[in-house]
């Protein structure tokens, strides 16, 4: 089977629907979004009934820090994600903020496990950056595989059957063969809003059957994108920085 | 928990064990064969289990990711693999025949045998590089050759893959290798830098044709570590009659720095199929290793090395290109071999590492029997590689990077193409001849080349608007390269 798997959509329409059309026509079975589909970008509300209906449609969703601060006035965030998340409040209808009050922390699917962040501590919104966080992300949980996002730069970690960690960059379109003989951990690039120099929108493909993870990137529409969120007043560094991929 | 299976008559996901071929430290490996497939078959079971190396379990784990994603004739087959979670193997092609180990009783080898051997190897090395894979473990018992004669690269457990996990390289902080065969890098601990394979190669070729190791045997890390500022002993210095031009490839193989070795595999390749163009720099006079104020320098400036920036395999080959053109040294060329010439240029400006190789087709008629030398006494083949220096001369070309070649052939297209494939070029740059009246009588050579040729063509055309007609129909700027 293959799964298609999406991060940090963070209201970006046309990085998003760049996203699922090109994963629709890599043959996509499945799909997972794996938190944060609002905050930072112009179309909240489109992203939110976008993923309410692919829920609909046998999706798995998971809860981001985004997602989950829409619902609590007292989440800490910096200025620019609380600036944009406070706007993004006065724009969501009941219904949207409802279906992303309920969304779970974490998912088992089979031998994978689906989380936002770090997985030992889903509500701390940890960062996995190093081998320190994923090998913590690792050590409780039973799943062969895990996914997570919020980091906005694709990494894949592993951990030997010692405990040993590895650590590994992967390369857009070269699949990376997850061995049985050790754990994973998968952190995803970021579908709306990429930092690691590529502006182009990051997601990625899980062939379950070759045990196969291939990350991809889809072009989109950077400049109408950018133009939305000048428009919509949000500050104007969140529409600069899609650019540069910072 | 895995049970070993050692044991003929056995077996495995439909692989019968034959016999056991070989049983090393990190793994087994049987015969194996399977009804319906007539292929030699080879599985390799790595050694675990209590009291195993662990790095076995790691190398098995990189073989098993980097084998299937290997293809080409230069790499055992890959057949079948089975999980560390069920039985742990990989079933492969068995290369028939030795692996370069039995020879070594035979060294000293003749110097054109070396060479011979050399291009064999550097030619592997070259595709192995352009599939992302430095080998880091380049030995006589890991190189075997087909009944056809090309060399083919065993063993990719210590290997690094550019796109794939480095196992290897987080678990262990020790160098992993063979001793006297590994760079002064890969003591380092540097995993990623393809030219580690040509010093192992260099190593390998300095022993073939001396019959020493230019590192000796030592096995300890603090021996090994020697060779980080100690250089060896140039062969000559051990074999007066040595060829010079030999003694220049291996040195340049064995530098310590890896910037002052062969850019590529190909590059070396090049070097070792063409002896007489080898440019002879001091290397090649040597006679002793360095002196001692130079190894001292080198001792204890070790931690004043400038950090190095990574760089993904594929942008360090592109940008070590060999580049073919192919001058016309008629009458009236004049315009586009200039033309030709910036073309060149502009190319080689922005690449450093790229070499050019100039050439030239020597027409033989297909039944006249050809002379070398034509009516007025001069040898044609001289006169012609003279003209292609002086053509390439503006380009002012530091000599290791400019070869000249002519050419012999009834088919100048063919003989173009075969030369760009032996010499593994990327990228050939070719004249579109201006007079449609030879055009139609002999064909279009260029529009041959970019047809058929397996690498990049460039057709090159002076720049019409200076001061010449408007192109007629029948030139080939207005056809596609159709053959």
């Amino acid at each position: 089977m293959l799964i298609a798997l999406f991060a940090d959509i963070h209201a970006n329409r046309q990085a998003f629907s760049a996203c699922l059309a090109q994963a629709r026509e890599q043959g996509a079975q499945r799909i997972v979004l794996l938190g944060d589909y609002v905050g930072y970008g112009a179309d909240p509300e489109w992203a939110v009934t976008t993923v309410m209906d692919l829920v609909d449609k046998g999706a798995v969703a998971l809860l981001g820090n985004h997602d989950s601060a829409i619902g609590n006035p007292r989440a800490q965030m910096n200025m620019e994600a609380q600036i944009a998340i406070e706007w993004t409040r006065g724009v969501l209808g009941a219904s949207e903020r409802q279906f992303l009050a309920g969304l779970p922390l974490t998912v088992t699917d089979g031998e994978r496990l689906y989380v936002h962040s770090e997985a030992s501590n889903p509500p701390g919104w940890i960062y996995v950056t190093s081998t320190v966080e994923a090998s913590r992300s690792l050590a409780l949980n039973p799943a062969q595989v895990t996914f997570c996002g919020h980091v906005h730069q694709p990494a894949v970690y592993s951990m030997s059957p010692t405990a040993k960690m590895t650590s590994f960059t992967p390369t857009t379109g070269a699949a990376v063969p997850l061995l049985q003989g050790r754990r994973w951990l998968a952190v995803l690039g970021s579908v709306g809003q990429p930092r690691d120099g590529d502006p182009a929108a990051s997601y990625a493909m899980l062939d379950t059957d070759k045990r196969e993870l291939t990350y991809c990137r889809a072009a989109y529409d950077i400049e109408q994108a950018a133009a939305a969120i000048r428009k919509k007043g949000l500050p104007v560094w969140l529409a600069n920085r899609l650019f540069q991929g910072r | 928990m895995v049970k070993p299976l050692h044991e003929p008559g056995v077996a495995v996901d439909g692989y019968r064990l034959d016999e056991l071929a070989h049983s090393g430290g990190m793994a087994a490996l049987w015969r194996v064969s399977r009804p319906g497939v007539s292929m030699p078959l080879l599985m390799k079971v790595p050694r675990i289990g209590e009291g195993a190396d662990p790095a076995a379990v790691v190398s098995f784990e990189m073989e098993q990711m980097i084998l299937p994603r290997l293809s080409g004739t230069h790499v055992p087959k890959f057949i079948a693999a089975g999980d560390f979670a069920a039985q742990p193997y990989i079933v492969m092609e068995a290369i028939p025949g030795t692996t370069l180990l039995p020879r070594l009783p035979e060294l000293p080898l003749p110097y054109a045998e070396v060479a011979k051997i050399g291009l064999k190897i550097a030619t592997a090395l070259d595709d192995l590089h352009r599939q992302h894979v430095v080998h880091l473990d380049i030995k006589p018992s890991n190189i075997m050759f087909r009944p056809t004669g090309e060399a083919v690269l065993l063993d990719y457990g210590l290997s690094h893959h550019d796109r794939l996990p480095d196992l290897m390289q987080e678990e262990f902080r020790l160098p992993f290798g063979t001793a006297p065969y590994m760079s002064p890098e890969q003591l380092r601990g540097i995993r990623d830098d393809r030219r580690s394979d040509l010093f192992a190669l260099g190593v390998l070729l300095y022993f073939f044709s001396t019959g020493v190791r230019p590192f000796g045997e030592i096995e300890t890390l603090r021996g090994m570590r020697r060779r980080l500022w100690r250089d060896p002993v140039p062969p000559r210095g051990l074999r007066a009659d040595y060829a010079p031009w030999l003694q220049e490839i291996v040195l340049r193989c064995l530098e310590i720095e890896p910037a002052w070795r062969y850019p590529t595999a190909a590059q070396l390749a090049f070097d070792l199929s063409h002896p007489t163009q080898v440019k002879l720099t001091k290397r090649s006079e040597r006679l002793k290793h360095d002196p001692l104020s130079t190894v001292l320098r080198r001792r204890f400036n070790q931690g004043v090395a400038q950090p190095r920036a990574k760089q993904a395999m594929a942008a360090q080959l592109s940008s070590a290109p060999i580049i073919a053109v192919a001058i016309d040294l008629a009458e009236g060329s004049v315009a586009l071999n200039d033309a030709l010439r910036i073309t060149a240029g502009r190319i080689l400006a922005t690449l450093p590492s790229a070499r050019l190789a100039c050439l030239n087709v020597l027409k033989q008629g297909r039944i006249t029997i050809d002379f070398t030398l034509d009516e007025q006494g001069h040898n044609r083949q001289i006169d012609r590689l003279v003209g292609l220096r002086h053509w390439a001369e503006p380009l002012k070309l530091e000599e290791p990077r400019l070869t000249v070649h002519v050419l012999e052939a009834v088919d100048p297209a063919a003989v173009i193409l075969e030369f760009a494939q032996n010499n593994r070029v990327d990228h050939i740059l070719i004249g579109a001849r201006q007079s449609s009246l030879m055009r139609t009588l002999l064909g279009s050579v260029s529009a041959k080349v970019a047809a058929e040729a397996l690498c990049t063509v460039t057709v090159v055309r002076p720049n019409a608007a200076a001061g010449q007609d408007k192109p007629s129909a029948g030139d080939d700027a207005s056809r596609p390269p159709s053959g």
